[in-house]
């Protein structure tokens, strides 16, 4: 700040004191929703501050899927297990294929090099939803549709984490592996040994990015899962909400949206220094 | 740029890249090249044959009067979503980048909703305007305006922008911020010396400096408006009333799996494709040019 006035000072805060409740009140109200009973919901206005049913609407939701007499879904702790299989599926899938390919296409010349390059930077065009109808049907006849597997290949392959790596690639200086060969360093011990570990920051940062991406992934988990069993958190609730004019058990809504933000929300808090360097770094 | 030392061989390389490369022609060409031939052709209304009918299903779809409702919807809809995110989002980086210390805690307080899926966001939003008992619908209805997204289709449009906004405040923060710190104090300094204000300062010195970083948020964000945003449009309203939030990717999806009109949805697939493929050629364009200042 280059002036120091004292009413600016204070307006900048309460400026950004607003923001940040504009940020948390939806949340806020969601949790405040997810600790008390269905019938203070349902006679508005919704109280402001938490309720005693935390511990019960958390715990019908986690293992019953939802309160008895309001139709039954699978327990949402199932649906947890599903999405983390998934994120973690996609964000380890993706790191994997990119940094192997990203180490050919820096470390080696081989035919179809650039070909490969231009190749794997076309699929940056193409996101999922353009093309669902065919890739529903390349999974179908697969047979993989209601699998992880079927969730999480369609996913991984990631222009963007390769490019980040080829980049960072890059600037490693030509000394590291001419002193590599020198010693008589296999390609595979060179990536294993020098290339890993100088990335792990890197990694880290795209590790934020992606296991957000793969968590929250919607569409294709949409489409590729029948079976109750199968579905992640995040599309689940959408099949909870109450459509017409029949009442669902909101608390038990409630407390599944909170739990299906709480796993990304604390990776992205916990990791925050990688978070942001992967976001600026990644969308460039 | 080419690394002038490398490793010899071309098996292991080849091993190398072709894990992306599988999966990328399985999940990515192949349905790619699949939507476009699929929409040279119209399958009979029992699914027994197709006929090829060239570019019908584009002459169609161009004068439809569906379609093109559904791209102005698109177009209103991802102006509103960017133009209002970024502003806030400037907004409060400029805040923030005026305070010495605390910078740090407002960015951990303002960013974490990034982390929220699209999804999520639309069930949070959808409860406070739920017309039986949502928060916000119920003090509307207090001072005696009627809220109804069910039925009022510029009501639904206001409630999926607010969803798909909110959520992206937190991206937009990030970068103007990052932006803000990196341009030098001292120009600033120099400008406030000669008597500038805060306002003169921000609009003749950062807003210039800044206006790169803008067009990308602004293509960025266009892209995020496009596709992300599926899932706001389908917990909230559906597309609906009528087609009133019917975007483009809701269309495609809506027309293929639920419709089953499987000839348009593909030439609607096409048409995506050609819609990303340009924004991503701008998007590159952009970075080029970056590298320079």
């Amino acid at each position: 700040m280059v002036e120091k006035k004292k009413t600016g000072y204070w307006l900048t805060h309460a400026g950004l004191i607003i923001g940040v409740m504009f940020i948390f009140f939806p949340v806020w109200l969601t949790f405040v929703a997810s600790t008390v009973t269905q019938e203070a919901i349902i006679q508005p206005p919704l109280p402001l501050l938490p309720g005693g049913e935390f511990f019960e609407n958390y715990a019908n939701a986690l293992f019953k899927g939802g309160k008895e007499g309001y139709g039954s879904n699978e327990p949402v702790i199932n649906m947890l297990i599903n999405s983390a299989i998934m994120a973690l599926g996609i964000t380890f899938g993706k790191l994997t294929i990119s940094l192997l390919s990203a180490f050919a296409i820096v470390y080696f010349r081989f035919p179809f090099r650039k070909t490969c390059f231009w190749l794997i930077f076309i699929t940056l065009m193409l996101p999922v939803e353009v093309r669902i109808v065919p890739t529903y049907e390349v999974v179908a006849n697969l047979n993989l549709l209601n699998s992880y597997s079927g969730l999480i290949f369609p996913l991984i392959a990631s222009a963007t984490a390769t490019f980040l790596f080829r980049q960072f690639f890059m600037t490693i200086p030509n000394e590291m592996v001419e002193a590599a060969r020198m010693d008589g360093c296999s390609p595979m011990r060179f990536f294993k040994d020098i290339l890993l570990p100088i990335s792990k920051t890197n990694i880290a940062a795209l590790f934020v990015i992606l296991f957000i991406y793969g968590w929250n992934q919607y569409l294709w988990p949409l489409l590729m899962t029948t079976d109750p069993a199968m579905k992640t958190i995040v599309i689940a609730i959408d099949g909870m909400i109450p459509t017409g004019d029949d009442f669902g058990h909101w608390p038990t809504i409630m407390a599944t949206a909170i739990l299906a933000m709480l796993p990304p929300v604390i990776v992205v808090i916990s990791m925050q220094k990688f978070f942001v360097k992967g976001l600026l770094e990644s969308d460039k | 740029m080419e690394k002038r030392v490398i490793f010899k061989g071309w098996w292991l390389p080849a091993l190398l890249v072709a894990p992306q490369l599988i999966i990328s022609f399985m999940f990515f060409f192949y349905p790619s090249g699949q939507a476009i031939w699929n929409s040279l052709f119209l399958p009979d209304p029992f699914g027994l044959k197709t006929e090829y009918v060239g570019l019908d299903n584009f002459r169609f779809l161009l004068t439809d009067s569906y379609y093109l409702a559904s791209f102005k919807t698109t177009i209103i809809f991802s102006t509103a979503v960017s133009v209002s995110s970024m502003a806030i989002g400037l907004y409060l980086a400029a805040l923030a980048d005026r305070l010495i210390k605390g910078a740090g805690v407002y960015q951990t307080l303002l960013i974490w909703p990034y982390a929220i899926a699209p999804a999520i966001a639309g069930v949070l939003w959808l409860f406070l305007f739920n017309g039986n008992i949502g928060l916000i619908s119920y003090y509307l209805q207090g001072i005696g305006y009627d809220w109804n997204h069910t039925l009022d289709g510029d009501q639904a449009m206001f409630l999926v922008v607010l969803a798909s906004s909110w959520g992206r405040i937190s991206y937009n923060f990030l970068f103007f911020l990052a932006g803000l710190q990196a341009i030098p104090k001292s120009i600033i300094e120099a400008a406030a010396i000669d008597g500038a204000s805060f306002w003169r300062r921000f609009l003749t010195i950062v807003i210039p400096l800044l206006s790169p970083i803008t067009f990308f948020l602004l293509v960025v964000n266009i892209v995020y408006a496009f596709f992300d945003t599926f899932g706001i449009v389908h917990t909230i309203t559906s597309g609906g009333p009528e087609q009133d939030t019917n975007i483009l990717v809701y269309k495609v999806f809506s027309d293929g799996f639920v419709s089953q009109d499987l000839g348009s949805s593909a030439a609607q697939s096409v048409i995506l494709l050609v819609l990303v493929g340009v924004l991503t050629v701008i998007q590159f364009k952009y970075i080029e040019k970056k590298v320079h200042y």
